[in-house]
């Protein structure tokens, strides 16, 4: 298990230091304008999602990977 | 006490998370905001109330201090305690820092979150790292957090544990097209010490008991790893309304498997208001040594009577309003909202019984019950 999670960081950064400043974006910056309205916010309430995640985690056996922040649920 | 000890693990991580929150958006800090929550929780017999209130201040457009303090004040008549014992009341109180560094595409973020009721306290410790890659179109991150528990029992002086608690995550966001962004998130989570809790029972088949059953201390393994996996993705609609998706795998040492399927619809409507319509289903198998009743006393190594860990089903029906108020007139103040969300969530037992319905043991009627949830809070944003 850790070191899946060392193959992943090391795929990642191999990835991301194998040229990234040559890729073409496929999206341009003019075209992102959507991403930036309110309602594209994945987390436009954090103390709101937080406080749902740990009802979650309360009451199901389930957990972890609940953060598109990278932040999680790492309780048990 | 399943909810305290389930409670306050729980929450420190959530804490986590909300503390290290603006790390998927690596190239820019979180706004200057204020939130100020008032939470309930009513189902099962179980009223869970209190404030949570987070602040959050950058300096420099490259630094980032959070704070977070959050209470939960517990009425419990659950199944558990009125199977077993008496109910009770209880307070938990839980305090975090954040501090975000942001240096060109890279964000580093550290916290530490401190959670505390009579019969348990939580430390939880937290690193967090992201990047922009891709010409800004990819957000990949990574994260490590680290708990020491210390589990007490009330009336029980001598009775001192202590749990490890550690997470691993990875996580991925991607930009697709311009209307559609996707994510990927992975943890690993590893627990260490005593995992039960010292208070529960487990019940067995006992020819000398009238009821035609006793109840004995639940026994739990003293490690268990978990790996989940979510992929999510949110798309914007040619009206200006977006829908949103999440499918979550996961599996643990202990046999547990779940998944957790949600979908959602954000709607704004005029300049004031924002409506939320969501549903979550959540469906898990039972742990390989949980049993609601025991063909007899120390049936087997480990024991397990917690509804938790049984095999059940959940549904969750949510609609939330955010009114962005008119201006008040301070010059410091951007803006600011008033929310209201509102969750139903129904979760139906599969092969944990109601004991107190009465019947031969094993053949009681199936538990299952309503939860009530609300969150109303106002945000400023400064």
């Amino acid at each position: 298990m850790r070191a899946s999670a060392r193959l992943a960081l090391l795929l990642v950064l191999a990835a991301a230091s194998s040229g990234c400043s040559s890729v073409e974006p496929w999206v341009k910056p003019y075209e992102r304008q959507y991403f930036a309205d309110i309602v594209m916010s994945a987390e436009r309430d954090p103390a709101a999602a937080a406080y749902l995640n740990h009802v979650f985690e309360a009451r199901e056996g389930g957990r972890g990977a609940t953060g598109s922040h990278g932040g999680g649920c790492g309780c048990n | 006490m399943t909810t305290l000890r389930r409670t306050s693990r729980t929450t420190a991580f959530a804490a986590i998370a909300l503390l290290a929150n603006g790390v998927a958006q690596a190239a820019v800090l979180p706004d200057d905001r204020a939130d100020v929550l008032y939470h309930r929780y009513d189902g099962g017999g179980v009223t869970i109330d209190g404030p949570s209130v987070l602040l959050r201040k950058k300096f420099a457009e490259k630094y980032s201090v959070s704070a977070n303090y959050y209470m939960d004040m517990v009425s419990s008549a659950s199944i558990d305690v009125m199977t077993t014992a008496s109910p009770y009341t209880e307070e938990r109180t839980q305090g975090g820092l954040s501090f975000d560094l942001l240096q060109g595409k890279t964000q580093y973020s550290v916290s530490y979150t401190l959670s505390d009721e009579s019969d348990y306290t939580a430390n939880t410790a937290s690193v967090d790292l992201s990047q922009d890659i891709f010409g800004d179109l990819v957000t990949v991150s990574f994260g490590f957090s680290q708990g020491w528990d210390e589990v007490r029992k009330n009336g029980d002086d001598a009775f001192e544990e202590t749990v490890d608690r550690r997470s691993y995550r990875f996580g991925l966001q991607l930009i697709v097209t311009p209307r559609l962004m996707t994510g990927l998130n992975y943890e690993v989570i590893t627990d260490e010490g005593f995992l039960n809790n010292p208070y529960r029972s487990v019940r067995y088949l006992d020819e000398t008991s009238a009821r035609g059953f006793s109840f004995q201390p639940e026994l739990y393994p003293h490690t268990r790893t978990s790996n989940a996996v979510a992929i999510n993705a949110r798309y914007f609609l040619p009206h200006r309304a977006a829908v949103h998706g999440e499918y979550r795998y996961f599996t643990d040492t202990w046999g547990i498997d779940a998944s957790t399927v949600s979908i959602g619809y954000t709607h704004p409507w005029g300049k004031r208001w924002i409506f939320e319509a969501g549903y979550r289903w959540y469906d898990q198998s039972a742990a390989d040594f949980y049993s609601d009743l025991f063909p007899r006393a120390d049936a087997q190594n480990f024991l397990a009577r917690d509804k938790e860990l049984s095999t059940f089903t959940s549904h969750m029906f949510s609609l939330g309003a955010t009114y962005e108020l008119p201006s008040l007139g301070w010059d410091r103040l951007r803006r600011s909202t008033v929310n209201l969300f509102y969750d139903r969530i129904n979760y139906q037992y599969d092969d944990f019984r109601d004991i107190t319905a009465g019947g031969a043991p094993g053949t009681e009627e199936l538990y299952g019950f309503d939860a009530d949830v609300f969150r109303l809070f106002v945000s400023g944003w400064f």
